[in-house]
């Protein structure tokens, strides 16, 4: 067991991170990929808490996987430098897991939810989702920022809200796709098993195209100004 | 004098090595109301410094001065001694984790065999010391780089736990630098000599805060 040994390729997982702001449904899409994908998928989930392990508490009562596959990573109030200027933490939690439960295929991470600009770094995951809600605002997804518009999918969540929080979802999921330039934008609900049934098919493909090594991270940009002077341009490649 | 930029470089609180995470037994004292104002700060950090600190920077400088003479046969001694110092079991697991991910980093950033030497999980001062050593420093570098790294962190997580002036806590930081020049000249000198006979001043009630803070439902520090 040795740290600066990464994790053999051999039982290098995908990792998938989970990002968007506060109560959009991370942990939900989490639970949700778990449920549908646990019988053909090794699984594992690391949460990052902000100041409680309520996300971890909330996946394990929900017993979508054993509970030793769900760690908490605590970020010391500072969800975004845990998925972006200094990822060890994570990094290292995702390892681990890797090799206590070797092999596993996929590692979901869900960040704490935090603004619009935080984005996982690619020295951290190999593939991101960056999850928004309808009752955060039909607006939300036209305002762009480095997730909606640099995340692997997008999903829009809550879409059987719509009609109580006078969201069009249509327009909505257009104005994503534009501020995507095309890219994949999902419209989701745990209330239509079809929106459901397509979540679970796109973590199927990115997993078979990773396996397959066709898959190349993307980095959905750096987070806007604040005030942890960093330089994010650095990004290292950890395999 | 003549590695300064590596020195700055370790000491740096942005080194990616997941320290933003913990507040240094403030996050405990403040929840408890034993620190209420930056007079209360200044002693809790010059309290710190003087135990933890004083600890952990003579650790550091004992691992550096064995890592730069290329001889790791202590290194268990060290750990040994250095668990020994460190009655609450939460603050034994936090140095640990907080050395695995130093180590984690350094390892990416500037790779060198000792690191796989140091075993599944080493503490923070050793790790520290012998990154110390592998980027050429010395033992009082070793102890500088620890001591602020640690002053720094504390002092940075005021802003997040109590009604502070920024200007204010780095002015403690300032009037502190006298101190931690002579903390770390100490430990360089302890460093000298037998792992056994390294410093061992205590602060009782740290540890029983660290105990009690792993327990709290929510809080913003993981210590
Ligand atoms: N109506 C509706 N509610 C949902 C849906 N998905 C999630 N929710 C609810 O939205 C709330 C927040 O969901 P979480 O999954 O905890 O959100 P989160 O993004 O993980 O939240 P944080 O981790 O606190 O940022 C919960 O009350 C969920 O039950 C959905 O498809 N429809
Ligand atoms: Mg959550």
């Amino acid at each position: 067991m040795h740290d600066e040994t990464p994790t053999a390729p051999q039982t290098r997982a995908l990792r998938l991170g989970v990002a968007g702001p506060v109560g959009t449904g991370k942990s939900s899409v989490i639970a949700t990929i778990c449920r549908h994908l646990r019988d053909d998928f090794a699984l594992g989930v690391i949460t990052n808490d902000i100041y409680t392990d309520e996300d971890a508490r909330f996946l394990k009562s929900e017993g979508v996987l054993p509970e030793e596959r769900i760690r908490a990573v605590e970020t010391g109030s500072c969800p975004h430098t845990a998925i972006r200027d200094d990822v060890t933490m994570n990094l290292m939690a995702v390892e681990d897991m890797e090799r206590d439960f070797a092999s596993l295929d996929i590692v979901l991470v869900e960040s704490g939810g935090d603004n619009l600009t935080a984005t996982f770094s690619p020295a951290l995951v190999d593939a991101q989702l960056f999850v928004l809600d309808v009752a955060g605002g039909g607006d939300v997804a036209r305002k762009g920022g480095p997730g909606i518009s640099g995340a692997d999918l997008l999903v829009i969540n809550k879409i059987d809200l719509g009609p109580h929080v006078d969201v069009d979802v249509e327009q909505m999921v257009a104005d994503a796709e534009k501020a995507r330039d095309g890219g994949p934008v999902l419209a989701l609900s745990r209330k239509h098993p079809d929106t459901v049934e397509k979540l679970c098919d796109w973590v199927r493909e990115m997993h078979k195209t990773y396996a397959g090594g066709g898959h190349i991270p993307v980095d959905p940009g750096p987070m806007a100004p604040h005030h942890h002077a960093h330089d994010d341009g650095h990004t290292h490649s950890h395999d | 004098m003549e590695r300064q930029a590596a020195l700055l470089l370790l000491a740096d609180g942005r080194l990616p090595a997941g320290g933003y995470a913990h507040s240094g037994g403030l996050e405990p004292a403040v929840t408890a109301g034993r620190v209420a104002d930056m007079a209360g700060l200044e002693k809790f950090l010059i309290g710190r410094a003087e135990t933890a600190g004083l600890i952990a920077s003579a650790f550091a400088a004992a691992a550096c001065a064995r890592a730069a003479a290329d001889d790791l046969s202590d290194l268990e001694t060290l750990a040994v001694e250095l668990d020994a110092r460190t009655p609450s079991p939460e603050l034994r697991k936090v140095s640990r984790d907080l050395g695995r991910q130093l180590r984690r980093a350094m390892s990416s950033i500037h790779p060198h065999p000792l690191f796989a030497a140091l075993g599944d999980a080493p503490h923070q001062p050793i790790v520290m010391g012998v990154a110390a050593a592998v980027l050429g420093l010395g033992p009082r570098d070793a102890a500088l780089a620890i001591l602020h790294e640690n002053n720094s962190g504390a002092a940075a997580s005021a802003a997040k736990l109590m009604r502070v002036d920024p200007f204010d806590v780095h002015a403690i930081l300032a009037r502190m630098t006298t101190r931690l020049d002579a903390l770390a000249g100490q430990a360089a000198v302890a460093a000298e000599g037998a792992p056994g006979d390294l410093p061992s001043p205590g602060a009782p009630l740290s540890d029983i805060a660290a105990e009690h803070h792993r327990r709290r439902d929510v809080r913003l520090f993981a210590s």
